[in-house]
């Protein structure tokens, strides 16, 4: 199995769609609950598996294209079939995700096989009929949006209009229709005319929930833009800016490092934006631009170990966070499998552990805890014990119940509600 | 757990120290510290060239903390000492070399005009004492044709580098249209002519305006082909193309 790079729950939380770093896509169905087994509360068996990209080589710059997926979106569903939107770093596509559970038998001019008949040993003409078969699943690419983009997209987003979507990369956003793959609008540009001036990039990039003409976008900086696609063809200019003022107590020279949103979320009612940097989630109301209103830390006790993490690259890691449905608890990840939540309302928040070793399957997670310094309870782990390279990068939220996707590396887990 | 050659004590803890005594320990090792976070960030932009298709977001990050160390080094004067400590180029070489590896390898294909060290000399120009900037831009637009034979660069934007050559030369240009070549002499009484040979730069001007974008790089390349530098001393080799950048420009 590969690093999954990106996980999404659909809009009814059926179907849970993760992606990989070889460029596949790994759709989940929830089954439906039977009366037989309530306990058994639906579980997420595997429902479609397809390649979505393919490496590719750049002849002109001499590069390779990776084929990893970086983002998953669902549409709302229309119709019987199933769509989303997938990306690499320079290729988004629609695919098209139907199932067949029926195939026409009876032809006239072929036989079951598919051979064609002799037309002179045809005596009797039938009609052709449907008749069940084994469930497929059949996946199709129906757009492939190319050429775009010239840096690498970090984010993709369906407007709330269903029929454009926007796709940002480092220093530009494009906004697309869904039927023209040969032209897509460029609505923010940031990318200097001076190239030694490129002290900035875009880091995440989404729509409004409900407003379809409004965007926003994050930045290396810190900083949040909120753009309104009425007001000008390039919203170059901002209708409003989000920045905390830096804290100089806490300055340091990775100060900005640690202070580059590596996602930004707008929560369900859309009143709300969440931004997760290196060491905080943050929450901002939408009508107050100078300051978040709520900061939550991680994990605040990399703070004094920012230097060893700078060398190991590990700071420059991109961790995503997600609204639960009534957007009431915010998710994101950590390091050594541990993912935390912080509850809004109550102000409490919970680290636990996606491991194989540390619980069982249907086991209540135990909450994590790390300790600082001093005295090592039983049960905590020190700072220096925390393993770096098991990071969680991308969780998500099931839309109206509490049931959470973790991506562990390579693994998946699912979590839910403990059953009363 | 990830202990790698570096020494685990970051600044970060240290900026509780209080006591003279200490306070004078810890200057050093602040320095020091600070020294290797740079150098650590050279090393990092280096590889983000020799990548593939290099983190835009990455280099970013690391270019900023990078001239952010060297703003702060800069006012501090260590800059300073630094360079007044090891030959002037092998600094600016460092400098250069933040910039140059920031870019990838997309930006060269794309042919993007890409000023060399602008940003950092031009740093250098606001902070520094009158001479030592002289001294910087000379040095700095020296490197210029170094830096071209490697065909990392487009053409130089000397902008940046605007030193008392591009003032003599623009006087040098009004006149020459408006006046008669008589008074040649007259039109040279107010430059410096120590700095160049008068015969080596008129004939330098005239064959540089014929010359498009690629014939002068090929000319940094094969820096014998104008008749006046066979006439000219060694040491106005340099010069010479200095001179012929600032005229394409």
């Amino acid at each position: 199995a590969d690093i999954i790079s990106t996980v999404e729950f659909n809009h009814t939380g059926e179907l849970l769609a993760t992606g990989d770093k070889g460029g596949r896509v790994v759709i989940f169905q929830r089954e439906q609950e039977s009366k037989n087994q309530p306990h058994r509360r639906g579980e997420y068996n595997v429902y479609s598996t397809f390649q979505s990209h393919e490496p590719e080589f750049d002849y002109l710059k001499s590069l390779e294209i990776e084929e990893k997926i970086n983002k998953i979106r669902w549409l709302p569903q229309q119709n019987a079939a199933y769509f989303l939107l997938s990306t690499n770093d320079k290729t988004v596509k629609l695919w098209k995700v139907s199932e067949r559970d029926k195939r026409p038998e009876g032809y006239n001019l072929k036989d079951e096989d598919g051979r064609l008949r002799d037309p002179s040993m045809i005596t009797v003409l039938r009609v052709p009929v449907l008749r069940p078969m084994d469930l497929m699943v059949e996946a199709t690419p129906r757009r492939v949006f190319a050429n775009a983009h010239t840096y690498h997209i970090n984010s993709i987003s369906v407007n709330s209009d269903y029929e454009t979507y926007m796709s940002a990369d480092d220093l530009r956003i494009n906004l697309w229709n869904f039927e023209i793959t040969n032209q897509s609008f460029n609505i923010v540009d940031i990318k200097p005319a001076n190239m030694e001036e490129r002290t900035e990039v875009i880091t995440a990039a989404e729509c409004h929930p409900h407003h379809c003409n409004t965007f926003v976008y994050s930045s290396s900086k810190g900083t949040i833009r909120l753009c309104d696609m009425r007001a000008a063809a390039l919203c170059d200019r901002h209708a409003k800016f989000f920045e905390e003022p830096e804290d100089p107590s806490n300055r340091s020279f990775f100060s900005e490092i640690i202070s580059s949103i590596s996602d930004v979320k707008f929560s369900h009612s859309g009143r709300y934006i969440m931004t997760r940097d290196y060491l905080t989630v943050k929450v901002w109301d939408l009508n107050m631009e100078n300051r978040p209103i709520e900061t939550y830390q991680v994990h605040d006790y990399l703070r004094s170990k920012l230097c060893s993490l700078y060398e190991n690259d590990c700071i420059f890691d991109k961790f995503e966070c997600v609204w639960n449905g009534s957007d009431s608890v915010i998710m994101t990840g950590s390091y050594n499998n541990f993912f935390r939540m912080f509850d809004r309302n109550t102000k409490r928040d919970v680290t636990l552990e996606a491991s194989r070793e540390n619980s069982k399957p249907r086991a209540i997670l135990k909450p994590r805890k790390v300790c600082v310094g001093g005295k090592r309870r039983k049960d905590e782990i020190s700072v220096d014990s925390l393993d770096f390279s098991k990071k969680i990068l991308h969780t998500a939220w099931h839309p109206s119940e509490n049931i959470i996707a973790v991506a562990a590396t390579n693994n998946l887990y699912i979590f839910q509600d403990k059953v009363n | 757990m990830f202990v790698r050659g570096l020494k685990r004590k970051c600044f970060d803890g240290e900026e509780d120290i209080e006591g003279t005594l200490a306070g004078i320990k810890a200057i050093p090792s602040y320095n020091l510290q600070r020294q290797s976070l740079l150098d650590m960030s050279l090393v990092k932009l280096q590889l983000c060239h020799m990548l593939v298709e290099p983190n835009l977001c990455r280099s970013v990050l690391i270019a900023n903390t990078v001239r952010q160390i060297q703003e702060e080094m800069t006012q501090d004067g260590t800059w300073q000492m630094i360079n007044t400590q090891s030959p002037g180029q092998a600094s600016l070489d460092r400098l250069v070399s933040t910039d140059i590896l920031c870019r990838s390898s997309r930006d060269q294909a794309e042919g993007k005009h890409l000023p060399a060290y602008g940003a950092f000399s031009k740093d250098f120009e606001s902070d520094q004492a009158q001479e030592s900037s002289e001294t910087m831009s000379t040095t700095s637009s020296v490197q210029a044709p170094r830096n071209l034979q490697s065909n990392v660069w487009e053409m130089e934007n000397p902008q940046e580098n605007k030193g008392n050559f591009q003032k003599s030369l623009d006087q040098i240009f009004e006149t020459l249209e408006n006046k008669s070549p008589n008074s040649v002499e007259d039109l040279f009484s107010e430059v410096d002519n120590s700095y160049y040979d008068l015969d080596t730069m008129l004939t330098g001007m005239m064959s540089n305006t014929k010359m498009g974008h690629c014939d002068s790089l090929e000319t940094f390349s094969s820096p014998t082909n104008t008749a006046s530098n066979s006439n000219c001393k060694s040491d106005l080799n340099d010069l010479d193309h200095i001179v012929e950048i600032l005229v394409e420009s």
